[in-house]
């Protein structure tokens, strides 16, 4: 149930493309192998992780969950480095 | 035993068809055929301001799934690369143009609803409101992720626009710029 992984990234409030965006760049600051952890309240984000995932080559989306704080819709995300 | 006549020329049909198959293999080895890339290029020829966004929008969510961007701005699309207006050294025409165009991205209107600028006003308070990035700063993010941006001169000429009015950086093309970076491209868009 509880994925493992090796950094948190808040991109709470932020909308598409955003939450893409710092995605990508705090993926590579990750080494190959470690996995990041995204929480994201865009709802459009769920949808936009699985397709990034399917075109990148450095990138796989290993879990995606819901959750709820203050309220509000959180979509969680773990994306590992392959490349 | 020994081969007849036949049989040798035969043999020498095979062999010439052979080495005229390597040569054939050798020049396509040697100039491969262009290969479709993890690419996106995009025609910007629209001024407007939803299209921009929506342009915007598409740039930076490919260039951060790390796909090779390529936007090409041209005609209207013009004035979204522009920074400010200039009248000195154009003629009239130029001028009249000039007038009635947008100074910059912050200027465009809206392809529906615009009333007189009050609708891209509007847009773009709810934008704010609903914490979307603006398109002044996904024009930025785009050039942080590297987007390719080139400009079509002959439009820019047409228009009368001058390189001091285009904001800094941009690549100069035309047509072939366009379709070499089109033609090894997934996605091509036209906006």
């Amino acid at each position: 149930m509880d994925t493992a992984y090796d950094q948190t990234l808040d991109v709470k409030g932020a909308k598409c493309p955003l939450p893409l965006v710092k995605s990508r760049k705090a993926i590579g600051e990750l080494a190959v192998g470690q996995v990041l952890r995204v929480v994201a309240t865009d709802r459009g984000s769920v949808a936009d992780f699985q397709g990034w995932a399917k075109t990148a080559k450095n990138v796989e989306l290993i879990s995606q969950e819901t959750g709820q704080e203050a309220g509000q819709d959180l979509y969680i995300h773990y994306l590992r480095r392959t490349s | 035993m020994t081969l007849s006549t036949l049989e040798q020329t035969d043999i020498q049909a095979l062999l010439d068809r052979i080495a005229a198959l390597e040569n054939r293999l050798a020049s396509l080895e040697a100039a491969p055929a262009q290969t479709i890339e993890d690419r996106v290029a995009m025609v910007v020829f629209s001024g407007d301001l939803d299209k921009t966004i929506a342009a915007l929008i598409i740039a930076t969510g490919a260039a951060a799934m790390g796909l090779e961007v390529s936007m090409f701005f041209t005609f209207w699309g013009l004035s979204v690369v522009k920074k400010q207006k200039l009248f000195t050294g154009k003629n009239p025409l130029e001028q009249g143009f000039t007038a009635m165009l947008p100074g910059s991205l912050g200027q465009l209107g809206l392809s529906q609803m615009n009333f007189f600028g009050a609708g891209a006003k509007i847009i773009r308070k709810l934008m704010r409101d609903r914490n979307v990035s603006s398109p002044e700063e996904l024009l930025a993010l785009a050039r942080e992720l590297g987007v390719r941006m080139v400009v079509c001169d002959m439009s820019r000429e047409l228009l009368g626009i001058h390189d001091s009015e285009l904001i800094d950086g941009l690549e100069t093309g035309g047509v072939a710029t366009f379709l070499g970076d089109a033609a090894r491209a997934k996605v091509t868009l036209f906006i």
